[in-house]
């Protein structure tokens, strides 16, 4: 029971950062948009994030910076994409190339400004982000290690995740958005402004990335600057949003599922399972479901409709 | 009394390129009143009322709500002035349920959705004598459920401006009386209504006033009351309803080809054709009339293959060619020149020049891994000067010419090819008169030499005067097939509506 | 005021390319790119000038330890190749995102015989291996072109998650079965016999990817399968109108279009790396798209974007941009900057902007 709970509990943390760029990224394509910039806006997230908490030594700061930042790289495909109305693939890809590159430049001049040393955070700030148990709550046998044993972004992600789930299936300014990512031309007939609409969800989808960003520098790895701390999460993000059918809640599940193979991939020697084969069934089994929601012509199992096109009024 | 016209256009004028849709346009609608738009297809009414909707942005002109003048940008504008409209092809959110569509931009204040919005949506829909279940999702409705939503997203929101882009189309009888029954209603509640249509039985029966437009002008306003169908006919084609166009004796006897107890059913297992039966003779052209979307599509992509059949069968000369490839059947002698609403979606390749189009069934036939071009040059050459074409150059897109030649080039294609069937479905649409002519000879020329024509139109008086025989189409059944030179407009219309009632079974009630 | 003003302006597509010369507008987003780069640049404190110096003497200087410009070639191969295989995949509107998986799907299978079967003659070992190659990248290509053709699975997602899965099997071959020493991740280096030999200073995959640029300008444009793919990318509704077996037109571009990238991957195995590991493919697939998108899917176009990319990375890969204090990176923060600028003048190619003829009072 404790090895499970123990595993279960591994999983969590590993799969968490996940779960950022995957919310992020369902609210994007939610919305019409497919921004496979996940990537780089989380570097730009982890960079800014680890540079704030570093200088400010302020939690708060430094994930606003991160916040910032994801969100500012987001802006660049928004320009790009909403108002300019580019490809969707390959302004994602730019910035992609582009976060990737600037976190790690500046990041290597960070580690020099540190006189060649891995910068690392106030023990203060490593503090606050530490693993403990809630008061009471982390009291209880087993659920209490499970659940309530963690660092705070595990549950600002998950409070992340639900929230949006709530704000996309429940309010009204969800229904628009769902409506402009699904059919932009009903939107705007029913006087929805579907130009502003893409606009804050994709920037409020690079913010969140930009959090999970901050998740992997300022936590992950102990508060010490890695150079390749994001490292195709970001990647993993994009493959995740299939695996929970466009639902932040599903991907709260498919984050565990994908850290518990993360995890396990260390501790397989006794089943004699290579690790590249749990590197790889996370995207075997999403290859699988995204095949069987066509076969089974699923019409809200899918893709929203709006994804990969760009919105021109007056085309005819 | 307000008398000032609830809507009021002055010269609105708005063009696509080098394309003129609408040019100085002016038309005025009072409250308590229901005005017609009329006018044929390509005549600009779709583009105006867009403007009035705020879709598309007029490149001159003046709107005036209610005496005041106004500019609408975005469709939030039109909304805030209380115009709504009912688009022709639906705007509807699939994955989404009824009510959440009806809703859509105008939900009930506050942060968070509510349940009570089915229960709103279930009391305004029986208010308005619509029935719909405001749980369902758009993709499992039928299409007339769908256009029921639509009305009830305009009623609403409380429009008291009402635009209606051909609601008529797909409707069965009672669901069109039960439509203007509405429209009656919110007439009498002092409503100002706009219906578009190029059904004249619709417009005397609707409306108050007609506004006929032609070619992107508006010629002429009439009350409805002071007019009859052939004064609007006549204002609405531009000249005398008479077309004379020629019927040529046929020469030829003997049978093309035939089907029997032929039945379609569409991807989503609608059945589009049932039991249909039919014969086409050498040197005749057979019209095919009916509403649309009653099965003329289907029948003719059936025929060339390109869907499956669910049962019975088609003969060509006899043979079954059930298990023939599309380019069998084409190389057999059967070619097809279908021209759909988007004219480029099926038969030319919208980004190709009209030499490449030239190539689309021949293409094969050249010996060795490369495509001939050189007698694809020629034959664009021929086909342009025979039904002058206009283009700025052979290798120039065809996306960028206009409607008319697009048409043009498909059917010369198709006759080039030497077909002993030609199935051609609305090769004049949006053309003009001269041009149509050229068309109707080319037909005629094909039935001299003694091949069916399997002709497909949606203008009857055409059709009377062009055609053999007239099979006419409804919801997939043909509830005739009459000689042309005997009938009369008025049974092809009973006929189309199919008012013996077979036609009902789709009823959302 | 402001939005009375603003709404006076509006966006009008273009129907006809008359105006604008796309030519000279490349090359006017190309210099601003270098000038917002530039910028950037000014603002680490460097002088702009002398970086890109140091990026264009990288990538060309011809000096004792051998050309730079060969290196540069080198890295523009598999570039070249892998745009070329997404370009034909792009003209029928499939869009193929999984050049990087074909990449790795060539690599393996080609490698199995570098590996294995390195006492074959040199010359038809690498005939086999390329075959291989093809075979690899073929196969993966079609599996999502298959499931499109079936069950109309999105190719898009499909072939991004073949990407990681084909990542994965590297990993597995390197931890265990191909492991050079037991118990130690990584694989033995080929052999010389299996090593493309040198012709010109430059692997001899300069001369497949010379002759490639020629034949896939010629079969997009003159022969009947690129006309069918051509179709395809129009309409699909045309194309079986017109007769053509679509799905398999699209099983076979598909098949062609990950061969060639796994033959990409082969080169880059014996031309460069001289063994199998993870970086094979190393987001070059991803580069090879956006390559093809900005040269409009034109194979000519395609090597002088891909010679630009490059130039950019080799150019700073050098030491002598360490010793100005920019590290490597500064090639792809340059390249992600002209990608965003070109992205943006695009938008001129297809859209005007128009005012409003008459005020609104």
């Amino acid at each position: 029971m404790n090895g499970i709970i123990n595993l279960l509990t591994a999983a969590i943390r590993a799969g968490i950062p996940l779960l950022f760029g995957t919310t992020g990224e369902i609210i994007t394509e939610k919305s019409g948009n497919m921004n496979l910039g996940v990537e780089g806006m989380m570097w730009l997230g982890a960079f800014f994030g680890f540079y704030a908490g570093l200088h400010t030594d302020s939690l708060i700061l430094a994930l606003l910076c991160a916040f910032a930042a994801g969100l500012g790289g987001a802006l660049i495909y928004a320009v790009l994409t909403v108002s300019l109305r580019a490809n969707q693939t390959v302004a994602g890809l730019a910035l992609t190339i582009f976060g990737t590159a600037f976190a790690n430049f500046f990041g290597l001049r960070m580690i020099a400004d540190n006189g060649g040393f891995l910068p690392k955070l106030s023990p203060r700030l490593t503090g606050i982000l530490a693993d403990k148990p809630i008061p009471l709550l982390g009291k209880i046998p087993y659920i209490g290690k499970l659940l309530f044993s963690h660092n705070i972004l595990v549950y600002l992600g998950i409070g992340i995740a639900v929230l949006a789930f709530l704000y996309m299936n429940k309010t009204r300014a969800g229904l628009r958005m769902r409506a402009v990512g699904e059919a932009p031309a009903t939107a705007d007939a029913a006087g929805i402004n579907v130009t502003l609409t893409k606009y804050i969800h994709i920037l409020l989808g690079g913010g969140v990335c930009g959090l999970g960003g901050a998740y992997l520098s300022l936590a992950f790895f102990g508060g010490q600057w890695q150079n390749a701390c994001v490292d195709g999460q970001g990647w993993i993000a994009v493959a995740l949003v299939i695996f929970a059918n466009w639902n932040p809640v599903k991907a709260i599940l498919g984050t565990l599922l994908f850290g518990m193979f993360e995890v396990i991939r260390f501790r397989v020697d006794w089943l004699n399972i290579p690790p590249a084969f749990c590197d790889m069934l996370p995207y075997v089994i999403t290859t699988l479901i995204l095949v069987i929601a066509s076969i089974r012509r699923s019409r809200e199992r899918r893709q929203p409709q709006g994804c990969g096109n760009n919105y021109f009024r007056e085309d005819r | 009394m307000n008398k000032q016209p609830a809507i009021k256009l002055c010269g609105i004028t708005k063009s696509f390129d080098k394309v003129v849709a609408n040019d100085h346009i002016d038309l005025s609608v009072q409250r308590g009143e229901i005005l017609a738009l009329l006018g044929e297809n390509g005549s600009g009414k779709t583009t105006l009322m867009n403007i009035l909707a705020g879709i598309y942005q007029p490149d001159s002109g003046e709107i005036f709500i209610d005496g005041e003048r106004v500019s609408i940008h975005a469709p939030e504008d039109a909304n805030r002035l209380g115009i709504g409209m009912i688009h022709q092809h639906f705007k509807l959110v699939d994955v989404h349920t009824a009510a959440d569509n009806i809703i859509l931009g105008a939900e009930p204040k506050g942060l968070f959705l509510r349940k009570s919005r089915y229960e709103k949506v279930r009391e305004i829909s029986e208010r308005f004598g619509l029935s719909v279940e405001p749980t369902k999702k758009i993709y499992n409705m039928s299409v007339g459920e769908k256009q029921t939503v639509e009305i009830l997203k305009v009623l609403y929101r409380g429009a008291n401006i009402l635009i209606l882009d051909e609601p008529t189309a797909v409707l069965t009888v009672q669901e069109i009386r039960r439509l203007f029954d509405i429209l009656r209603r919110m007439r009498d509640e002092g409503c100002a209504i706009i219906i578009i249509t190029h059904k004249l039985g619709e417009v005397m029966e609707i409306s108050d006033r007609v506004t006929v437009l032609r070619k992107g002008k508006s010629v002429a306003t009439v009350e409805t009351a002071s007019s009859d169908i052939h004064t609007l006919t006549e204002l609405m084609v531009g000249s005398s309803v008479n077309l004379s166009i020629e019927r040529t004796e046929r020469t030829h006897s003997g049978t093309l080809l035939e089907t029997h107890h032929l039945s379609v059913e569409s991807d989503d297992g609608v059945r589009m054709l049932d039991d249909v039966s039919m014969t086409l003779e050498k040197g005749e052209i057979l019209g095919v009339a009916g509403v649309a979307g009653s099965g003329q599509r289907e029948l003719c992509e059936t025929i060339a293959g390109l869907m499956p059949i669910r049962e019975g069968a088609i003969l060509f000369k006899k043979k079954n060619i059930e298990n023939m490839t599309p380019r069998q059947i084409f190389q057999a002698g059967i070619s097809m020149s279908f021209i759909p609403e988007d004219r480029l979606g099926m038969g030319l390749a919208a980004s190709m020049g009209i030499i490449d189009n030239m190539l689309l069934k021949t293409y094969q036939d050249a010996k060795g891994p490369f495509v001939r071009k050189k007698d694809a040059r020629l034959k664009a050459e021929t086909i342009t000067e025979k039904l002058r074409i206009s283009t700025s150059g052979m290798d120039a897109p065809v996306r960028l010419m206009s409607g008319g030649n697009v048409q043009k080039v498909l059917l010369g294609r198709e006759i080039e090819s030497d077909p002993q069937v030609l199935i051609t479905a609305y090769p004049v649409r949006g053309l003009d008169i001269n041009t149509s002519y050229t068309i109707y000879d080319a037909l005629n020329e094909q039935k001299k030499k003694g091949t069916g024509v399997l002709f497909i139109c949606e203008d009857l008086d055409v059709m009377l005067e062009l055609c053999d025989r007239i099979m006419v189409l409804c919801h997939g059944k043909v509830t005739g097939i009459v000689d042309a030179a005997k009938t009369t407009k008025e049974e092809l219309g009973l006929l189309m509506t199919d008012a013996a009632g077979k036609g009902d079974t789709e009823n959302v009630d | 005021m402001l939005t009375d003003f603003f709404s006076r302006f509006h966006i009008v597509k273009k129907t006809n390319s008359a105006g604008t010369n796309p030519l000279l507008l490349s090359f006017l987003s190309l210099v601003a790119a270098l000038i917002i780069g530039g910028l950037f640049i000014l603002c680490l404190g460097k002088n702009p000038f002398a970086v890109y110096g140091v990026i264009i003497e990288g990538a060309f200087k011809i000096a004792r330890t051998g050309a730079y410009v060969f290196k540069t070639i080198g890295y523009a191969i598999p570039l070249v190749i892998t745009s070329i295989a997404v370009s034909i995949a792009f003209k029928m509107k499939f869009w193929n995102i999984g050049a990087e998986g074909q990449m790795i799907a060539g690599a393996i299978l080609a490698s199995y015989f570098a590996l294995f079967q390195s006492q074959m003659p040199h010359w038809l070992l690498l005939l086999v291996m390329v075959l291989a190659g093809a075979v690899g990248g073929g196969l993966l290509g079609t599996i999502p072109a298959f499931f499109k053709c079936k069950f109309d699975t999105n190719e898009t997602l499909f072939t991004l998650m073949l990407n990681y899965i084909a990542l994965s099997v590297i990993t597995y071959l390197k931890d265990g079965p191909w492991s050079e020493t037991p118990g130690f991740p990584g694989i033995a280096k080929f052999a010389d016999n299996a090593r493309l030999d040198i012709v010109g200073g430059v692997h001899i995959g300069w001369i497949f990817t010379v002759l490639l640029v020629v034949a896939a300008f010629i079969y997009m444009r003159y022969t009947k399968h690129g006309y069918e793919i051509s179709v395809i990318g129009d309409s699909i509704n045309t194309a079986r109108y017109a007769g053509m077996n679509v799905n398999r037109v699209i099983l076979r571009t598909m098949f062609i279009s990950g061969a060639l990238c796994g033959i990409a991957g082969m080169i880059q195995v014996s031309g460069i790396e001289h063994t199998l590991g993870e970086s094979v493919a190393g987001g070059r697939g991803f580069t090879a798209i956006i390559i093809a998108w900005l040269s409009r899917l034109n194979p000519f176009v395609c090597v002088l974007f891909s010679m630009l990319f490059a130039t950019l990375q080799q150019g700073c890969s050098g030491s002598a941009l360490l010793k100005l204090g920019l590290s490597p990176y500064v090639a792809d923060i340059l390249q992600g900057i002209i990608l965003f600028v070109i992205l943006a003048f695009d938008f001129f190619t297809q859209y005007k902007i128009v005012c409003r003829g008459r005020k609104n009072a």
